[in-house]
Formats: structure tokens, C-alpha cells, sequence
């Protein structure tokens, strides 16, 4: 049944978060530490043991695929309801650091993803 | 009689803002995906103008951006934290283990980096920009992180709350920017791959932007990202206010 599906996503979601919450706790930060990645590995581990165990039927697996296409609406609604406004009004130094920090993000990229890359059978080094 | 009607619909809009937000989502991108293959000639992505289109509208109104206006307060709860959380974890369906262990030591790297980076490049700005006490700094390095990081560090050493609010749009700036930029700059930083979308989700750390410009991107690459990127946001908010600060503050004597 797809509610299967539904409630294993809604099980590693809320496990998922209780760590990155107890995480949190443990770190002395009032917040949560990786909770979604706790739950997005959760549910890989979930999904492939039960489907070893031949446990995963196509509705059970519907009802979490219904969520990951949901997810593009999902952010565009969250672009939505940002607080726009804020950042254009937040004055000079918000907008320098925010654009230079980002910037500087991206650059990183190349650099940082050459790391562990060359072991990789499919990698494609320019270099 | 008119007057009368618009009201009923209001209140039955209002009331139902969930259900509504679900068809004004797929009139946008259903409009976005026809504008971005007739118009642009798949140019652009859909997704991409959709969210630019997002962005635009909530312009209208503030904090809460379109949220702000009564019938479309669905918007807040469609794109608030939980539902994106959840859908964000329902990607990982489509996730390869082998690869996201490939990319393991990466993406810590990343982590770590990508907020160090972000808390320098802000603190630097800010200096020069005439800001030189250390609780004021380290905020607006913190903002640099995440639009989370910023108040949580100015709270936790007492910053002031004009500080605190450039912090948070300084974060904002950042997500946006990431959203709009990812696309732009995928190729030339080589983000087409698990691996370096692990490193990216890593580096750049604000999950709505990432999550929003890997979408935009490519699809495929969400769930990698978002896998790194939901750790910064607790690595910053341990960080910037403990060991950064006080490092930051043997630095200015």
C-alpha cells in the first residue's frame, strides 16, 4: 500500500532528525546537526535491505516516489516565501559579503572535488 | 453582489491555502516549462525560471515573502521547512551509496572549508567596511555561513540586533545568489557529477539554495547535495561562535 511507503519516509525523517536534534543537544547547539543527512541515509539503508528481503512492493515505493517529485513545487514555493526584500535591503555589507562568500564557495568547487577523484574509473582528468 | 463574491472566494482561499498552493505551483510551472521550451529554446530550465519567478513574487510582500498576503499563506507551509525536509529525504531513493562514500572525505573537506572560507571572506569585508569589534565581526562571518548561523552566533555573544539583521540578510544574500548562480556557473566549476556535488553541497552549506540551484541544474545532483549541506548549518553554528570567535579575537588583541 502506498501509505507503506509514506510512513517508511516519514519514520527516517522523524529518526533521522531526533539524532541530528540529540546531536545538537550533545554539541551544546540549540538546533539540529545533519538530520536530514542522518534520514536521507536512513532511508538508503532502509530501502536496500527491504528490498533484498523482496519486502518493497511498487506501491510501497510509490508513496516515497510521489514525495521526490514533489520536491521542484516544493522549492519553488520555498523561493516564494524567502525574505527577498531583506536582502536587497540589508544594506552594503550584506550584499558585498554575501555575494564575495558565495563566489569564493563556488571557486572552491574544482579545487576541493579533485580530492579522492582519481580513483574514480570514470573520471575524465583535463589535467 | 461582486463584493460579496470576492470575499467568499478570499475566505474559501484562505481557508484552504495548502490546496491552493498546489495549483498555483503547477499553473507556475506549467507556464515556466512552456516559456523555457518555446521561448528560450530550453536555454534556460524550467525549474530555473520557476524559482527566479518564485523569487520574484515574493517581492510582493515581506518576511514571509507572497506568504505575507492572506490567500497565498498556503505558500508558508508548502515551502517551510518540513515539507521541504521531507521531500529533500524522500530524493535519496534515487541515491548510489557507492558514490556518496566515494565522495566522503570530500565532502568533509567541503564542510570544514566551506565554512572557514565564508566566515574569513565576512569578517575581512566587515573590517574593512569599518566594522572592528570582534562580536560584530564574527556575526557577520557567521551570516556569511548561513542565514541561520548569523543570528544564532550574534545571540549566543550578544551582538546588537542591527548587527544580527545584517547577518541574516547577508545569509539571504548568499541563498540567493546560490540559487540563481549554480546554473550559470555549473559548467565552468565542473558541477556535473555526484562527487563534485557532494563538495559543492559541502562548500556552499545554505540547503535551500543548494537544494534549489542543483534543481535548476540538474535534478539528479539534489540528493548529493543536499547530503553535505544539511550538516553546515550545525558545523557553523558550533564553530563561528566558539573556536572562530576566539581565534578571531586573539587576531584584534
Amino acid at each position: 500500500m502506498t501509505i507503506y511507503g509514506v510512513a517508511l519516509l516519514s519514520f527516517c525523517f522523524l529518526a533521522g532528525k531526533l539524532l541530528g536534534n540529540l546531536l545538537g543537544v550533545l554539541l551544546h547547539i540549540n538546533g539540529d546537526v545533519g538530520g536530514v543527512g542522518f534520514a536521507m541515509l536512513l532511508l538508503i539503508f532502509s530501502n536496500a535491505w527491504l528490498r533484498r528481503k523482496g519486502w518493497l512492493q511498487p506501491a510501497t515505493t510509490n508513496g516515497i516516489l510521489f514525495w521526490t517529485s514533489m520536491y521542484i513545487p516544493i522549492i519553488v514555493a520555498m523561493s516564494a516565501t524567502q525574505n527577498v526584500r531583506a536582502a536587497i535591503t540589508g544594506g552594503p555589507v550584506a550584499l558585498v559579503v554575501g555575494i564575495i562568500a558565495t563566489l569564493a564557495a563556488f571557486l572552491l568547487v574544482p579545487l576541493i572535488a579533485k580530492i579522492g577523484k582519481t580513483a574514480t574509473p570514470t573520471t575524465t582528468d583535463d589535467q | 453582489m461582486i463584493a460579496t463574491l470576492t470575499e467568499v472566494i478570499q475566505g474559501l482561499l484562505a481557508k484552504n491555502g495548502l490546496v491552493f498552493a498546489f495549483l498555483v505551483l503547477g499553473l507556475l510551472l506549467l507556464v515556466s516549462f512552456w516559456v523555457s521550451e518555446k521561448v528560450t529554446r530550453n536555454k534556460i530550465p524550467g525549474v530555473a525560471l520557476a524559482i527566479l519567478v518564485g523569487l520574484g513574487l515574493a517581492f510582493l510582500g515581506g518576511e514571509k515573502g507572497l506568504a505575507d498576503i492572506p490567500i497565498f499563506a498556503g505558500m508558508a507551509l508548502l515551502g517551510g521547512s518540513m515539507l521541504r525536509d521531507f521531500s529533500v529525504v524522500a530524493t535519496a531513493m534515487g541515491v548510489d551509496l557507492a558514490k556518496v562514500r566515494h565522495a566522503g572525505l570530500a565532502g568533509g573537506i567541503a564542510l570544514l572549508a566551506g565554512v572557514l572560507v565564508a566566515f574569513v571572506v565576512g569578517v575581512a569585508i566587515a573590517f574593512a567596511m569599518g566594522y572592528n569589534d570582534a562580536v560584530s565581526l564574527a556575526t557577520i562571518g557567521a551570516g556569511a555561513c548561513t542565514y541561520i548561523v548569523g543570528p544564532v552566533t550574534g545571540s549566543a555573544l550578544g551582538a546588537s540586533s542591527e548587527v544580527i539583521a545584517i547577518s541574516i540578510a547577508t545569509g539571504v544574500v548568499k541563498t540567493i545568489l546560490t540559487t540563481i548562480g549554480t546554473p550559470l556557473v555549473a559548467k565552468i566549476i565542473h558541477l556535473d557529477n555526484p562527487h563534485s556535488a557532494v563538495v559543492f553541497g559541502g562548500l556552499l552549506g545554505t540547503t535551500s539554495g543548494v537544494t534549489a540551484g542543483l534543481a535548476a541544474t540538474d535534478p539528479r545532483l539534489v540528493p548529493y547535495g543536499a547530503l553535505t549541506a544539511t550538516f553546515y548549518t550545525g558545523l557553523g553554528c558550533l564553530l563561528c561562535p566558539s573556536v572562530f570567535y576566539f581565534m578571531l579575537k586573539l587576531l584584534l588583541g
